[in-house]
């Protein structure tokens, strides 16, 4: 109870520090306190929740050694990965490093999606439905963010055009929406295979989406993915019941929309225009 | 019993994701445009907050699938989030006092 409880208090404090951080961060003079503010919540947030330990479900607690080794090992890994990457990055290269981190977090929300999904732990159709959908979100995020990574760093240079492009597009989305719908409407309870092939499915349509913009168009396409991963978090947290993960989430998601609409406005392009560009190639092809 | 005191569901969680949204409508309602990509990678680091619910999943694994998606879900939450804070504050180490003379 009261582990519950200093996991709550310290998840407020965080969701706090993190709004102030970025209110800080939306100015040029306190912008570089920002981010220090934005810190000290996630080190408490990351701290607190390993007083899960204390209160973990019955069913997991045989487990509980091995899981807390696994987890200790993969922060490890990836919070020294991260630093270490980030710090000899060089300044030039830095869009598609938060391209890459970008695609970590997202590809993080679909792994949640993921557990719940295929343990059946998620009930209630709401539920479900932000499961699913957070866990699509997540993965075109993780899939899509890594092509944008890999065209800034040179690694891709092709663009993917074809004239059918868009119906191919459009009937992926279907099927997922299909797919995602099936497993809502049979409560979850639906065969693994399905759900290796909708987590399948959400990952080609995010390579699918990004592989015909342009390496110029790159930055409102990471913003716009930064907005997906946020949204996705949200919708996790809400299937984790979880406040920090709902509000820090919703507020990226919603900050980085409007930042995706403002930065296509700086660059006299509308989102739709930078997404579907190639879509109606016949009629007008004149892109910078 | 449930692992924190609140349980947020129904009107409740729809209040907290609207208020939530305006919070983040207005915190970048009238930015100047030099801090757009120093706010999308600071904002890409708090959705590094994902680590948690990670954790949180990982921590209550039951079988071997469970653990192995876990273990990706936190490392690379993990990595959103340490990255995301190295390259957002080497971003605005540049709008450093000093050289202010430039901008603006």
């Amino acid at each position: 109870m009261n582990a519950a409880l200093l996991i709550d208090a310290s998840y407020f404090i965080a969701a706090f520090l993190f709004i102030y951080g970025l209110k800080r961060m939306s100015s040029p003079l306190t912008a570089r306190s920002g981010i220090v503010v934005a810190g000290a919540g996630m080190v408490l947030a990351v701290l607190a929740s390993f007083l899960y330990t204390l209160d973990v479900s019955p069913a997991a607690r045989p487990q509980l050694t091995t899981n807390l080794v696994l987890a200790v090992i993969a922060l490890a890994l990836g919070l020294g990965w991260a630093w270490r990457s980030g710090k000899k990055v060089a300044m030039t290269e830095m869009p598609q490093m938060v391209a890459l981190y970008n695609g970590m977090g997202g590809g993080a929300a679909a792994a949640i999606a993921a557990i719940e999904l295929i343990g059946y732990k998620t009930h209630g159709s709401v539920s479900l439905t932000l499961a699913v959908l957070g866990g699509v979100i997540g993965a075109v995020s993780l899939s899509g963010s890594l092509i944008a990574w890999a065209k800034l760093d040179g690694r891709i240079n092709s663009t993917l055009r074809f004239s059918g492009l868009q119906a191919v597009n459009g009937s992926l989305l279907l099927l997922l929406l299909a797919l995602g719908a099936y497993i809502v409407w049979h409560s979850g309870q639906v065969a693994m295979p399905v759900f290796a092939v909708f987590f399948a499915l959400a990952l080609l349509y995010g390579v699918m989406m990004t592989m015909p913009i342009g390496g110029a168009d790159m930055p409102v396409v990471i913003s716009l993915y930064n907005a997906f991963t946020g949204l996705a978090v949200g919708f996790e947290g809400y299937v984790l019941n979880n406040p920090a993960l709902m509000i820090a989430g919703m507020v990226v998601g919603s900050a980085g929309s409007l930042l995706t609409l403002l930065m296509a406005k700086a660059m006299n392009r509308s989102v739709a225009n930078v997404l579907f560009s190639n879509f109606g190639a016949a009629s007008d092809d004149a892109q910078g | 019993m449930d692992y924190t005191t609140t349980v947020l569901t129904g009107f409740v969680a729809l209040y907290i994701f609207m208020l939530a949204t305006f919070t983040g409508f207005e915190i970048i309602g009238r930015v100047p445009a030099i801090l757009h990509t120093p706010l999308m990678s600071g904002s890409n680091f708090i959705h590094g907050i994902v680590v948690v619910g990670a954790l949180w999943a990982l921590l209550n694994a039951t079988s071997v699938p469970e653990q192995i998606i876990g273990f990706v879900g936190v490392l690379l939450g993990a990595g959103n989030a340490a990255g995301g804070y190295v390259v957002t504050e080497r971003m605005l180490q540049m709008f450093k006092p000093s050289n202010k003379s430039n901008k603006e």
